[in-house]
């Protein structure tokens, strides 16, 4: 009997966790790799115990714990290895560091990344100052923590967490100073037009607007641009939307502007990523499966395809079962071809949100030169755009090189897209010119102490 | 970082995190800068530490002041230092009993 070949998932979201149960099912025994101390990714993180808020729209306390009992049952026919931060991709091997801080490695016979997403931002003024703060931090620190950000909180970006995470605020008794949006009503009409589909998110939407609307809170669309004021701590935000200026006093503001996939793990193992037209970020070039360019490696959920958390486990199935067809196992056409039809549904869904929450390309077109936009290296956009007429670059690692924009311990993940839309707007090159951040090993800051596992022997 | 009103008298900015609803966790003290401190079981370092202080102070080459920023272990605007020589990244680790947090620290010995 040969051995069952390794699958390795990295990710205990909810694409990571359903492309477990699914390879278990089959009689595999995969290995779930996941950053977290506990599973259910960034939309399901569990709440602190103790904790007692009052409910909150779109937020299940018990869905965490359910995800991790669903994954308690599975237990014995995975190996999962929580608190586990895949670090580096060579070839079939991986390097990951674990809860101990030693680096430990494996191969693979089949990879599948689900790595999901996190917040997609445009440097503003200020947007360095304590206070200032993604719309995913505020949330996980109301959900997680059952902690506010600040006394009274301005909501500004796009995309449906903007009004999500600002009516569980009100829900949790915070003050909302003010929810403003970059795009306008007759993007709305598409959101609304597209969500007819579903009938569950449109819901969730229209309570969310009754929440704010109840508390009195303001809504301002169409914001053409912001800064965030203070010295050292935030005491406004300033809003621009048509002629109209106006000033919102508060201490802390939660900004986004949609998401972005995390790619660095996929581009370390060679797959083709191309930019999407619409946001402009790159993506893995996928088939309808979740294949990658690269045999043996697959991709699902927000870090392959921004579909969100339902369609981010309908695609860790389906990746499963193309895992398991490729292995040449039993794996479930009927299911499969369900699954795509889901999957196709989904994509419509997100296409329609995007068109609804279209990204602000010219808010980031024309950030001030004084803004920071890499937050690491307190480089400016002024300082990108000059080094591109200097040494007549073009493209953004060469920048990054010139400028150290992106060089930071977060590696380019907050500034990335602006600075390749800086570039692209200052050297009159496409998007897919100019490029796009190497991702390079080890993807995250690793302490000096950090140790090889088999070397535990050797001199410290 | 404290600031002085016109009287010259020494006026410590409000702690960044606020805490809502009910909580029935046990407390969990540790120091700030040798001065003492208290979280809540459950709680992330920066959690711990955001709701005892305004902000976490200058965090790599950029001197401006940072007080978390992602929340997820992304944006990695959180590392702070430990007495015991650890840095660590505030989001992503657990408040510990007796932990020793050094913000305003230059120079670390140990």
């Amino acid at each position: 009997m040969s051995p069952l070949p390794t699958v390795v998932i990295v990710g205990a979201g909810p694409a990571g966790i359903a492309a477990a149960r699914r390879l278990a099912e089959a009689g595999l025994r995969p290995m779930l790799l996941d950053r977290e101390p506990a599973v259910g990714g960034q939309i399901l993180r569990q709440q602190a115990p103790g904790i007692e808020l009052p409910p909150l729209p779109g937020f299940d306390p018990a869905a965490g714990p359910r995800m991790r009992s669903d994954l308690e049952a599975l237990r014995d026919r995975i190996d999962w290895y929580p608190s586990t931060t895949v670090i580096a991709i060579e070839g079939n091997r991986l390097w990951a560091i674990g809860p101990s801080g030693e680096i430990d490695s494996t191969g693979w016979d089949r990879l599948l990344v689900c790595t999901g997403a996190h917040d997609r931002l445009v440097p503003v003024p200020g947007w360095t100052l304590p206070g200032v703060v993604t719309l995913g931090a505020a949330q996980i620190a109301l959900k997680t923590q059952g902690c506010a950000v600040g006394r009274r909180i301005a909501f500004v970006g796009t995309g449906p967490l903007l009004y999500l995470s600002a009516a569980q605020h009100v829900a949790a008794g915070c003050d909302v100073a003010v929810v403003a949006d970059t795009s306008g009503v007759g993007d709305a009409a598409a959101a609304v037009a597209g969500l007819l589909g579903d009938r569950a998110r449109l819901a969730l939407g229209l309570r969310c607007l009754r929440i704010l609307a109840r508390a009195g809170v303001r809504r301002v669309r169409r914001v053409t641009a912001l800064a965030v004021e203070g010295d050292d701590r935030v005491t406004g935000l300033v809003i621009h939307a048509g002629r109209r200026r106006t000033t919102f006093p508060c201490d802390a503001v939660a900004i986004g502007f949609g998401l972005v996939p995390q790619t660095q793990l996929l581009d370390l193992a060679g797959v083709e990523l191309a930019p999407e037209s619409r946001s402009g970020l790159w993506l893995p070039v996928l088939d309808a499966a979740g294949r990658t360019s690269m045999p043996g490696v697959y991709a699902a959920g927000d870090g392959a395809t921004l579909a969100g958390a339902e369609a981010a486990g309908l695609m860790g199935e389906r990746a499963a079962l193309a895992v398991l067809e490729d292995l040449h196992l039993a794996s479930d056409r009927d299911r499969a071809a369900w699954l795509d039809r889901e999957l196709a549904r989904h994509a419509g869904l997100a296409r329609a949100l995007a068109r609804a929450f279209p990204f602000p390309t010219r808010l980031e077109e024309s950030i001030d030169d004084a803004t920071v936009i890499c937050r690491c290296e307190g480089v400016t956009a002024g300082a990108v755009r000059s080094a591109v007429g200097e040494f007549d670059a073009g493209e953004v690692n060469r920048l990054k090189a010139l400028t150290r924009c992106g060089m930071g311990r977060c590696q380019g993940r907050i500034c990335g897209p602006v600075l390749a839309r800086l570039v692209a707007r200052a050297s009159g090159r496409s998007l897919a010119e100019v490029g796009r951040l190497r991702a390079q090993a080890p993807v995250e800051p690793l302490p000096a102490r950090t140790r090889r596992a088999d070397a535990a022997d050797a001199t410290p | 970082m404290a600031d002085t009103d016109e009287a010259g008298e020494r006026r410590v900015p409000a702690p960044r995190l606020v805490r809502l609803g009910r909580r029935s966790a046990a407390r969990v003290a540790f120091t700030i800068d040798d001065e003492a401190a208290e979280g809540f079981e459950g709680d992330t370092l920066l959690t711990a530490i955001l709701t005892n202080r305004s902000d976490l102070g200058a965090i790599g080459p950029d001197p401006r002041r940072r007080a978390g920023f992602c929340l997820m272990g992304i944006c990695q605007d959180c590392w702070v230092r430990l007495a015991d020589g650890r840095r660590v990244r505030a989001c992503t680790t657990r408040l510990e009993p007796g932990m020793a947090v050094l913000l305003e620290a230059v120079e670390v010995h140990w």
